[in-house]
């Protein structure tokens, strides 16, 4: 890579734009509870969203109680256990992880890391948290309507999803599609704002191939859920006309109940296109952001530049263009048109390579660092076993003709939960680690934080590790019990109720976090500016936490990439983004 | 070291996992075989880069955590080594992918001498029909689903009337001999799952799906059903019995068809209503 010659550096053209005049609060209310500050918003959409992921913890320790232990607990039956599935789902990977990444993270994160005031629309920012709120509460509301939630899978599969067969039927479904509709509005407000923030409100000498790769995975996700977003959002609206108003989209001629029912003529595959269409990429839209951070992370704790940066932000691209055109890799066996298989097969294999290229960075970014094993580290190498484990194995559900016997079994359960469910959540972990001090200006505790790493890293592999086997062993996925079969030995039901014992420690272990959560906020150790020596721009805010507008009187202008770690004849072994050049440091300079 | 020392123990934890534990396949009695081979293969290049990715971590962590006085290197890129990886990684790749297209083509390639086997999913039970002297299924269609024709057949297509139709009982198969199972659904999403064939598809409402296979063993087999059709999807149960062909045969001679099946249960009606007049 060339360096660029001081002169360049030093000659960062003035802005041409002026600056807009921020909204400020004028009470209480404006500012903290209608708040147009991201921050503000960032924190409000990652405390929604860990309390509905709290109710999705809960749900899957009833899951794993039933899987572990049938017929036990009499308060778990087939149809509950369907609403658990169901709801565990759609809670973990849409209102938690979408929203913590891309509401949560992307919201305190872009502006700060861009050297920006705020978002550029500060007020649809703001009606994007309320409005997630509302479609939160009119999920939860499910729990208490007639009938209870949907029952039908998170993917909502019809006809099952609106006939009679399913729990959830009279009113479960209709909650779940209009909380699905009303999320996809709030989001699509903060998306907007996300991806304009990024490519506009950059502060001075911010270019793109400077902006960290937190950043890039939260841009590109935001991009990519603003197209797949959309497929989502239609299927919703016409899976609830049909269940409403007797059209059929997606119903053809079928029996319900032994009587012909009033539908006909629509297809059921059409709406797993339309789901896929987003599913496939919400995937990714999961993955990029935690993608960003822990490349974030292993940089700034091994005090050493990012290995192969752009190589890295086009992977990222990449990853997010070919996500578009592997979604029918979830239709194997859907009885689409088997030659479909071939080419999905193909696109879903070469995203691999992308893929791998990010994995090797990383470890070689760890090659010849300076290792701090600090907790947000911790987390960075707990994210790339568990990331490297699901994703090999997804290697055998995209190679079409593995995928056939493996499908609908538990070996998918184990393979999405461990590459989308513990993957992302090692890199929420580390990554809410890394930045509370900025958020709070204290410190989480270091015993309770390492305590909750260990647990929550071996206890999960404990219990996905294993999983894949019992899909090996032909055990189907969403079965509250197995029961009599000739091919499923007494000692897989040993190794159910060892996972179910491992799921429930993971799960309490989270208690422990959230306690180090509330507790630090008063008893943490101070934090400072910048606690771990990092170079981007969010650790060098004048204030901690960073006040209204971020910045003060000057923005930032930024000279340099923000993986300037251990540069050679640099005095301290971080050399921030703001820092202008002298002649020492810009040998290392770079672009 | 502590933290090295883990990260290591996984990576050897899962290959012993994988090695020593009970859990693995149900033995194969169909012609897949080539559907496990393509898995082997998958499991050894994947454990292989995951083994090698853990253990290059560790060493990491090992070798260069960090001690006072040390600094890292600086090292934005390496073209060449970059390149080495990607392409490295994209023959592992070709390598999985390649004979996985192939077995694929022979999944989705009928062969012209299979017999064809029709398989019914309702909530939440499964039904069977088997094609009678003729060798052809008559057509269905859920329109003409009643108690009487719980199947929907045509009653007016002559290749219809001497189909064995099998409602609630075990499927017999001859061994040996190729199969193309035709599913059908006549309520909502259903697949049919035997563990031992490998193979599986979707049923859906409104069309008629299909895979082929050749039972390569006599035995009895459970069928779950694999796609989620509701509240007891997970008791949707039936068996395949796969036996020599003369026992087939004879299992099939005492078959009902649907002329017979449907004939009867006019004749029954016919009583009942005399009988209440």
């Amino acid at each position: 890579m060339v360096d660029i010659p001081l002169d360049h550096v030093a000659g960062i053209p003035p802005a041409e734009v002026g600056e807009v005049e921020l909204y400020h609060p004028r009470s209480w209310w404006t500012r903290y509870v209608f708040s147009q500050d991201a921050k503000v918003i960032a924190v409000q959409y990652s405390i929604t969203a860990m309390s509905i992921g709290m109710v999705a913890l809960v749900l899957s320790w009833m899951m794993r109680l039933q899987l572990g232990f049938p017929g036990t607990f009499s308060f778990i039956d087939a149809n509950q256990y369907l609403q658990f599935i169901t709801m565990h789902g759609m809670i973990m990977v849409i209102y938690l992880l979408t929203a913590l990444f891309l509401g949560g993270f992307g919201n305190y994160l872009i502006p700060l890391m861009v050297g920006a005031r705020d978002m550029v629309f500060p007020y649809v920012n703001m009606l994007s948290y309320w409005v997630y709120l509302l479609a939160v509460l009119v999920l939860a509301a499910t729990f208490f309507v007639p009938g209870g939630p949907t029952g039908a899978g998170w993917t909502l599969y019809p006809p099952q999803a609106i006939l009679s067969g399913t729990p959830g039927q009279d009113w479960g479904i209709v909650f779940m599609l209009a909380s699905l509709i009303l999320f996809i509005i709030g989001f699509t407000m903060g998306g907007l704002n996300y991806v304009v923030t990024v490519l506009q409100a950059r502060t001075r000498g911010m270019t793109l191939m400077r902006l960290p790769l937190t950043v890039w995975g939260i841009f590109t996700a935001t991009v990519m859920a603003l197209l797949a977003f959309p497929a989502l959002f239609v299927a919703s609206v016409m899976l609830l006309l049909d269940r409403l108003l007797g059209t059929s989209f997606f119903m053809p001629t079928l029996v319900e109940m032994g009587q012909l029912s009033k539908y006909g003529g629509g297809s059921p595959i059409l709406f797993q296109h339309l789901f896929w269409f987003f599913g496939h990429p919400e995937v990714y839209i999961v993955a990029l952001p935690a993608f960003g951070i822990i490349s974030d992370l292993i940089s700034t704790h091994a005090r050493k530049n990012i290995f192969g940066y752009r190589m890295m932000v086009w992977a990222i691209v990449a990853i997010g263009a070919l996500s578009f055109v592997v979604w029918a890799h979830h239709m194997y066996v859907s009885g689409m048109h088997p030659y479909f298989g071939f080419f999905f097969a193909t696109t879903t294999l070469i995203i691999a390579i992308p893929t791998a290229i990010k994995v090797y960075n990383w470890v070689l970014t760890l090659w010849r660092g300076d290792i701090h094993l600090t907790v947000p580290m911790l987390f960075a190498l707990g994210f790339i076993v568990t990331f490297v484990n699901g994703g090999l194995t997804g290697l055998f559900l995209g190679n079409v003709v593995v995928d056939v016997p493996l499908s609908d079994t538990m070996f998918v359960v184990a393979h999405f939960h461990m590459v989308m469910g513990i993957a992302p959540i090692m890199a929420v972990f580390g990554g809410i680690y890394h930045w509370y001090p900025k958020v709070t200006g204290r410190m989480l505790n270091d015993v309770l934080g390492k305590f909750h790493f260990w647990v929550t890293f071996i206890g999960a592999y404990a219990v996905f590790f294993p999983m894949h086997y019992l899909g090996l062993l032909g055990m189907p996925r969403r079965y509250h019990d197995i029961g009599e079969t000739s091919f499923v030995p007494a000692s897989a039901h040993d190794l159910n109720a060892f996972m179910s014992v491992a799921a429930l420690i993971v799960g309490f272990a989270q208690l422990v976090f959230l306690f180090n959560l509330v507790w630090s906020l008063f008893k943490g150790k101070e934090a400072g500016g910048n606690p771990w020596g990092a170079t981007s721009l969010e650790w060098q805010t004048p204030e901690t936490p960073p006040g209204h507008g971020n910045w003060g009187k000057e923005l930032p202008i930024v000279y340099r990439w923000a993986y300037d770690y251990s540069v050679p004849g640099a005095a301290k072994d971080f050399v921030p983004q703001n820092e202008p050049p002298s002649g020492a440091v810009a040998q290392g300079a770079h672009p | 070291m502590a933290v090295a020392l883990i990260l290591l123990l996984v990576a050897i934890a899962s290959v012993l996992f994988h090695v020593y534990s009970p859990w693995w396949w149900t033995p194969i009695a169909s012609n897949w075989r080539y559907i496990d081979d393509t898995i082997n293969l998958t499991f050894w290049i994947t454990g292989a880069v995951f083994c090698a990715v853990i253990a290059f971590m560790a060493y990491c962590v090992l070798r260069f955590h960090h001690k006072e006085g040390r600094r890292a290197a600086y090292n934005p890129e390496n073209k060449k080594l970059e390149w080495w990886l990607s392409i490295g990684t994209a023959i592992g790749v070709v390598a999985m992918l390649a004979p996985g297209l192939v077995v694929w083509h022979q999944f989705v390639t009928v062969p012209a001498d299979a017999t064809d086997v029709e398989v019914v999913g309702q909530q939440w039970m499964w039904s069977y029909r088997l094609p009678g002297k003729d060798g052809r299924l008559g057509t269905s269609d859920a329109r003409l689903i009643s108690s009487e024709n719980p199947l929907g057949l045509n009653p007016n297509d002559p290749n219809g009337q001497d189909d064995v139709v099998v409602q609630n009982d075990d499927l017999h198969l001859p061994v040996g001999k190729p199969v193309k199972v035709l599913l059908r659904s006549i309520d909502v999403l259903h697949d049919f799952y035997v563990p031992e064939f490998r193979a599986k598809m979707d049923m859906i409402p409104g069309s008629v799906t299909y895979y082929w296979l050749t039972p390569t063993r006599t035995g009895t087999f459970d069928v779950l059903c694999a796609e989620l059709c509701g509240a007891a999807h997970a008791q949707m149960r039936s068996r395949v019995i796969v036996e020599e062909e003369k026992e087939y045969h004879a299992w099939l001679e005492k078959q009902r068809t649907f002329a017979e099946l449907s004939g009867q249960r006019d004749v029954a009606k016919a009583a009942y209503k005399t009988g209440s007049e």
